[in-house]
């Protein structure tokens, strides 16, 4: 979905310099008039991307939004490398969302380094080339006689020297090189990239700086909470205004959405990326409105989904689970045949629970909407969408909506939706001030989009030399019309599609009032624990070692269609290869109820194998005690201190949801209600997580999703190795794991 | 009400309810918007400040039973030593992701680091598992507070070598 949404994007402004870049992404806008009379003792902007200063201090826009993936760092790195800087002039300064200046302006799906590692260098290397140019010109010597290092232009023959800062007005006026055709460095002469750079806001994080969406302050601006029906897309009819309206502080109480359905409000119960119904209210203080929210009683009407539960969508999944699937999504020679003939025959159900992201900051905006123009600060993942989604709310033209994109306090997938935004924007305008809308922990757990809960009832076989021969799955999962709930899907071409010759895969969908949508590898989160533990269960079924038994199954190497692009089976074994090495698999012994599982999985184009090392105490509590990960994305690990973060964060996110985390649907709503019932992990469930990349001649891929999802089957493995009970529910329940 | 507060050594005359949660004090009537929130119940640490050198969920407090301690917050912190070494060791380790949680986790640490001067690793779990990082750079986290102990104890050890 996101790809699409980058590689559609027209240049809209004739002097924006369009381009298809090798790989099959486009090259981003670059040149701006109306900037090259940058006189001297001001700053010269280059670009939309650079500007250099006399001082010679660079500044390099950061285009994307900040969730913790190191982006606002890792861009400006691709840029300065080419520029040939040093890292120490740079400055790193948040773009506002742009959409005329830049591309791709969101945080999602492990994309900005795909869609960026070219781009951003080219950026770099054709302001590099202006630069020499303009000091070619002032020396009238020939540019191939200028060279370039930290921030300046050299001319060998004569030893002259001048800072970029220098030329920086000069080269403002040059003609924009073609992108296409200015010289990369080899990576050899990489001088920033590939080289640990701190990320550029942590000396604001440390000292408390105001970075995030919260923290924004506006004059006269005033706060608001809003209440949402607790059922899914229930509806406001009435509440008891005129006595929250006299409570101090409280300037504003309306509600939004009474009665009549209003044309812009969030359509269905699937798709609540827009104004739900509710109350708002508006104080001088978040406290006093949150105070008064308190006092509030609402009638609300809940409307057809208020019935719904998670144990009810349980009893309907187990009913269904026999039955032949509503949709065949697959279906290669002939499983049923096969399973009967087969040596080893394993059935098994596996479930795992709807989850929520619980961004650590919570869902907040900032909105200033006057007559027909509307600013808005906002820790957006996905501000464009945000941007068309509040004009259309407010009937405002695209244009007028300006959007500051602000540091974000975590992301994972839930900021891709921006319903906290219009929100913003529809309270400020009917309150006439600029208002900053914060949720509270509640509201943040009860009105998500979850990664839906899902029901996956297997029979496997393998042949008598331990060769799978037959896969059949039946995948119970959310949807409506024959059309997978946001994130609920399966790709008919997912592995081991193409490796079994008898496979069928089949879904049927139920239909539910759950909102749901991306968290963290959408759908592979969920998938890789299901399609990876059952393939270690026909491994243990075959008698085989686990680990081989994954490298056999891939057979040879090759691009497979499916899990998204399509991917290659000698990138996937060269990382169950490296894992095996750096784990010291089959080669240690362990003490009695600890065992080693291995995982494997291809997501969002990063190649990531895991073996995790877990002891099952007799009361059935799981320590893990290491971790190790073989990730391949590529040639080039851009920022390495970043990138073993990011890696060691995203398995550990997946312990969490494995060990921790479910949300429960009862009457239609959420149970949970804060970090007691729904709980990241803690730092006492870290393990140590020990990050190897396999670098492989591959164009550099992203990294905040991969390593998450075979984290959890690895787990899973581990515990059986452990104790030879199969996890087939998540969350882990330790009761199954007890001794004897 | 009218309250005066020591903030970081600083008087702030605020004009609040008595009954707002320090931590609202602290970000929206002293602009000190470095102390989070995160949870509003004490669950989750994002909004640990120091109250007479305790750690102290700020949004557990309510501003009128503060009176004339001494508060400091994640914008105070560098002017002691344990919390000026956390800084350091948190930069030089490059410990946060989204860096929202990490205000809290800092002053949760100085704490510790203030009564323990070498706190073992179960000491470090039981004094930080109140502080939540959604992020999980929980092994930075570690690594951090025990540089910053090193180096605290060899700030302090070295007079007497010398």
């Amino acid at each position: 979905m996101l790809q699409e949404t980058v590689m559609r994007q027209p240049s809209r402004r004739t002097f924006l310099k369009v381009s298809a870049a090798a790989g099959g992404g486009m090259l981003i806008s670059f040149s701006l008039p109306g900037i090259a009379d940058a006189a001297g003792g001001k700053s010269a902007t280059l670009n939309a991307y650079v500007r250099i200063a006399p001082d010679d201090i660079v500044t390099i826009m950061a285009k994307n939004p900040e969730i913790g993936q190191g982006v606002k760092t890792m861009l400006p790195m691709l840029i300065a490398e080419e520029l040939d800087v040093d890292w120490s002039q740079v400055r790193s300064k948040q773009a506002d969302l742009d959409t005329d200046l830049y591309e791709g302006q969101f945080a999602g799906g492990s994309m900005a380094t795909p869609l960026n590692w070219e781009p951003m260098r080219r950026v770099g290397a054709a302001t590099r080339q202006m630069l020499v140019t303009a000091a070619a010109k002032t020396w009238k010597v020939s540019e191939s006689e200028c060279e370039t290092a930290s921030g300046q232009v050299h001319h060998k023959p004569s030893g002259r020297t001048l800072t970029y800062g220098a030329l920086a007005s000069a080269a403002a006026k040059l003609p924009v090189p073609d992108l296409n055709s200015v010289k990369l460095k080899d990576p050899k002469d990489f001088k920033i990239i590939g080289h640990s750079t701190r990320g550029v806001d942590v000396p604001a994080i440390v000292t408390g700086k105001p970075l995030f969406g919260i923290d924004t302050d506006v004059p006269g601006m005033l706060y608001a909470v809003f209440q949402k029906c607790p059922v899914f897309g229930g509806r406001v009819v009435s509440a008891n205004l005129e006595v929250i309206k006299k409570l101090p502080g409280v300037k504003h109480a309306f509600l939004v959405g009474a009665g009549e359905k209003l044309s812009f409000m969030a359509e269905g119960a699937m798709q609540q990326n827009g104004l739900s119904s509710g109350v708002a209210i508006v104080a001088d203080s978040w406290w006093r409105a949150d105070k008064a929210r308190r006092k509030l009683e609402v009638k609300w009407d809940e409307g057809p989904t208020a019935q719904q539960s998670s144990e009810g969508f349980a009893k309907q999944a187990a009913a269904l689970g026999p039955k032949t699937p509503a949709k065949i999504l697959r279906n290669d020679g002939d499983a049923a045949g096969a399973l009967k003939t087969a040596a080893h025959v394993v059935e098994a159900a596996y479930s795992y629970p709807f989850i929520a992201h619980a961004t650590l900051e919570p869902m907040n905006c900032t909105a200033h909407v006057q007559g027909d123009k509307a600013e808005l600060w906002a820790p957006s993942q996905n501000p464009e969408s945000g941007r068309k989604l509040v004009a259309q709310t407010l009937g405002l033209d695209e244009k007028n909506v300006l959007v500051h994109m602000t540091r974000i306090g975590g992301g994972f997938g839930r900021r891709l939706m921006n319903d906290y935004m219009v929100e913003a924007a529809y309270i400020s305008k009917v309150a006439g001030a600029p208002v900053k809308l914060v949720w509270d922990r509640t509201d943040d757990i009860q009105h998500d989009f979850y990664r839906p809960a899902g029901w996956h009832f297997f029979k496997g076989g393998v042949d008598a030399d331990g060769r799978v021969v037959a896969w059949q799955q039946h995948f119970v999962t959310f949807g409506s019309n024959g059309k997978f709930a946001s994130s609920a899907g399966l790709d008919p071409r997912a592995f081991p599609a193409g490796r079994v010759p008898n496979l069928s895969y089949g879904a049927t969908m139920m239909e539910s009032g759950v909102p749901t949508g991306p968290l963290r590898a959408p759908g592979d989160n969920a998938l890789a624990f299901v399609f990876q533990s059952f393939i270690d269960e026909l491994a243990h079924a075959a008698g085989k070692d686990p680990l081989q038994f994954q490298i056999d199954l891939l057979g040879k190497s090759e691009m497979l269609p499916g899990n998204g692009a399509g991917f290659n089976t000698g990138r996937v074994r060269g990382v169950l290869e490296k894992v095996r090495e750096i784990s010291g698999w089959g080669k240690r012994r362990l003490p009695a109820r600890s065992g080693l599982g291995v995982a494997v999985y291809y997501s969002h184009l990063g190649y990531t194998a895991e073996v995790v090392e877990v002891a099952v105490a007799a009361n059935g509590f799981v320590q893990i005690n290491k971790v190790w990960v073989a990730c391949d994305v590529g040639s080039q690990i851009i920022n390495p201190i970043a990138a073993e973060n990011m890696a060691q964060g995203a398995v550990l996110d997946g312990f969490g949801a494995a060990l921790n985390q479910k949300i429960t649907i009862r009457n239609g709503r959420v149970v949970e209600e804060n970090f007691d019932g729904f709980e990241p992990l803690r730092l006492s469930q870290a393990a140590p997580v020990e990050v190897h990349f396999v670098k492989t001649d591959n164009s550099p891929t992203g990294l905040g999703e991969p390593p998450l999802p075979p984290a959890i089957p690895a787990l899973c493995n581990a515990i059986f190795a452990a104790t030879g009970r199969r996890i087939r529910s998540l969350p882990i329940d330790p009761a199954l794991l007890k001794a004897g | 009400m009218q309250y005066t507060l020591n903030i970081n050594g600083k008087k702030h005359t605020v004009d609040v309810d008595a009954d707002t949660p320090l931590l609202w004090v602290l970000r929206d009537a002293a602009d000190l918007k470095g102390t989070k929130f995160g949870c509003g119940i004490g669950l989750c640490g994002a909004c640990t400040v120091h109250v007479d050198g305790e750690a102290v969920h700020s949004c557990r407090m309510r501003v009128s039973s503060v009176g004339e301690s001494a508060i400091t917050t994640i914008e105070g912190i560098g002017a002691t030593p344990v919390g000026a070494k956390l800084q350091k060791a948190w930069l030089e380790i490059d410990v946060p992701q989204c860096g929202y949680c990490q205000a809290g986790q800092i002053m949760t640490a100085a704490a510790l680091l203030a009564r323990n001067k070498a706190p073992t690793d179960a000491e470090i779990e039981g004094a930080m598992d109140g502080n939540l990082c959604r992020c999980a750079t929980y092994l930075r986290i570690r690594d951090a507070i025990k540089q910053a102990a090193r180096e605290t104890l060899g700030a302090a050890a070295a007079p007497k070598g010398a």
